[in-house]
């Protein structure tokens, strides 16, 4: 396909366009925040708490009287930072290890990276995050790493299984008979073909990360005050749900419009990726 | 079979003494001293003396490592050092809160999106298949404790049906446990069934385009008996897995619900001990977590051999 279709395809691809569109209206509202903000978010209001949302304060205030739409703003730059960084991570560490069990499969390297990975899924994300509080203490940094560890098993088995696949192909076998080893041909050849899977795979990591982040700032394993984030606006607006409802409302509205486009662009980019699935739905 | 058995029991054991290790190592070795942190840095150094002589730190880590899997073996979890009472028993008091919870967290979302599935693939680009596929993004996307609080909201503070949170116990009748576990596992199942109900679609759509399913049509069976009899018992086996890979995340999830709602169950005793910095409380909650997770991948790998006879000969 020429790329004109392909850029056809792209836009007239809904969920494609839609998760674009959320994603970037959260990634937009995270960078402008280093820039401005509406009011400041460590400027206290107590005469103006709790107040509805009104011309001046489009979101309302919080129990201290910050301008949520400030905070929510800069929550988004806690929650992709986060997620960001440990999909990065997973990515970074998962990739070169499925890529080594590929190359090197049915060997003790492959066995051994590929039980380490099955060790790591028995432990939920979440459990690592507590373990990791429990002796370090709680932080945005330690949230990182405990959504990173476990984005390294998701990432190594499913470069492992894509590039087993490719190293059967003809090209793959040329490239070996004309002299190169694994490692230039998992990165000019294997890595190449796998690109697009690893795309779509990390927007649903990326999106799950967020998901993770603010489960744990939630449950105060996450980002510590003064920074915003998601998750805390939450568990503060909890014992004040029943008179201040927008405290609520706000924060969760933005964690599930970011994670919807997140799943949305990665759905509308397999589409667009895998010919196969087009076809089928066409 | 037994080959397979056996080498799925091997695997587990392996997994097992790897885990344990690691959450001993992380646990009672890269603190430093488990006793110092556990009193904080007030103690007088007697107290922490004595601490030290109770826990047994004066021995080598192997040898305490070896004590603390063989009293696990034997059901001795040790003693909570805030509370002084033994960890089984607290164990065992919360679990009638936190295996319920995720069972029931299950049962729902395996009884709601089997039929989703079924009927957006069997009606495939249908208003249907459209509603669901809908529905389910949706419940991916959003955050299970939000959903948990907006429920509380409308349910509990506005129309009063139940209560906000809290358990009054399974001696209160089984009508009203499950009543007061109600709200937190329809949270926790939402997501879970969101995802159930896509795998079981994408993988019967799957199936249904095979041969074997014109073949059986061909030779006069109905739609619904080609459905239940062939397509169905074939599409099980992603559906399984996810099943399986569910279980853990409701017991970690439900960790989390079990906060918004005031549940007194191993989620919440696990945020207490850290708060407390009781890391004999915190140590074993985790290893039997991880065991109840590795067991759960093991019964998984058992059911596809059952469903999938194939896989037996497959090493």
């Amino acid at each position: 396909m020429g790329g004109q279709g392909w850029f056809i395809s792209a836009v007239t691809s809904r969920n494609l366009m839609l998760g674009m569109a959320l994603t970037l209206v959260f990634a937009g509202a995270a960078l402008l925040s280093f820039l401005w903000t509406p009011f400041d978010v460590t400027q206290m209001d107590i005469p103006g708490k709790l107040k509805a949302p009104n011309d001046l304060h489009w979101f309302g205030t919080d129990h201290f009287g910050r301008d949520i739409f400030s905070m929510i703003m800069v929550g988004a730059r806690t929650s992709i930072a986060v997620a960001f960084v440990a999909v990065s991570i997973g990515m970074g560490i998962g990739v070169p290890l499925g890529l080594a069990a590929a190359a090197r499969s049915g060997g003790w390297l492959d066995e051994v990276i590929m039980r380490t990975n099955d060790l790591v899924f028995a432990f939920p994300a979440l459990l690592i995050a507590i373990m990791i509080t429990a002796i370090f203490g709680p932080s945005a940094v330690n949230a990182i790493i405990a959504i990173g560890i476990f984005n390294i098993p998701v990432f190594a088995r499913l470069t492992r299984g894509a590039a087993l696949s490719l190293w059967t192909r003809d090209y793959v076998l040329s490239a070996r008979v004309s002299g190169k080893g694994a490692v230039r041909i998992s990165a000019e050849h294997i890595l190449p073909n796998i690109a697009n899977l690893l795309i779509v795979q990390g927007t649903i990591q990326f999106s799950l990360g967020i998901l993770a982040e603010a489960g744990l700032s939630y449950v105060g394993l996450g980002a510590q005050p003064p920074i915003p984030s998601w998750g805390r606006m939450l568990a503060d607006s909890q014992t004040m749900i029943s008179f201040a409802p927008h405290l609520a409302l706000f924060p969760g509205f933005a964690i599930l419009l970011t994670v919807l486009g997140l799943n949305l662009m990665g759905d509308g980019l397999r589409d667009l990726f895998d010919p196969r699935i087009r076809r089928g739905r066409g | 079979m037994l080959r397979y058995f056996l080498k799925r029991l091997l695997s587990l054991s392996v997994s097992l003494i790897v885990a344990s290790a690691v959450i001993f190592v992380a646990i009672e070795v890269v603190p430093g001293d488990p006793a110092s942190y556990m009193l904080g840095i007030n103690a007088q150094p007697d107290t922490v003396a004595a601490l030290r002589e109770e826990l047994g730190l004066n021995t080598g880590p192997l040898q305490r490592y070896l004590g603390w899997v063989g009293g696990l073996i034997q059901g001795d979890f040790g003693t909570s050092y805030t509370y002084r009472t033994p960890v089984a028993d607290m164990i065992g008091e919360r679990m009638w809160v936190s295996l319920p919870l995720a069972l029931f967290a299950l049962t729902l979302s395996t009884i709601v999106a089997f039929p989703a599935g079924i009927l957006a693939a069997t009606k495939r680009g249908s208003v249907w298949d459209v509603l669901v596929m809908g529905i389910t993004q949706l419940g991916i996307a959003i955050p299970n404790f939000w959903f948990a609080m907006l429920m509380v909201l409308v349910f509990a503070i506005n129309l009063r049906w139940f209560s906000a949170g809290g358990f009054p116990g399974w001696d209160q009748g089984l009508f009203v446990g499950l009543k007061a576990l109600l709200l937190p596992a329809i949270s926790l199942a939402l997501p879970q069934a969101s995802i159930l109900a896509r795998v079981m679609r994408s993988s019967l759509l799957d199936t249904l385009d095979e041969d074997f399913i014109r073949t059986a049509r061909a030779k006069g069976l109905t739609a619904g008996q080609t459905l239940r009899r062939h397509a169905l018992r074939n599409a099980m086996i992603p559906v399984l897995t996810i099943i399986g890979l569910q279980f853990s995340f409701l017991l970690a999830g439900a960790i989390i619900i079990e906060n918004v709602f005031f549940l007194p169950g191993l989620g919440r005793l696990v945020f207490q001990s850290i708060s407390q910095r009781d890391l004999i409380v915190v140590e074993s909650v985790v290893m039997l977590l991880v065991f109840a997770v590795v067991m759960v991948n093991f019964a998984v790998d058992l059911a596809y051999a059952a469903v999938d006879p194939r896989l037996r000969g497959r090493s």
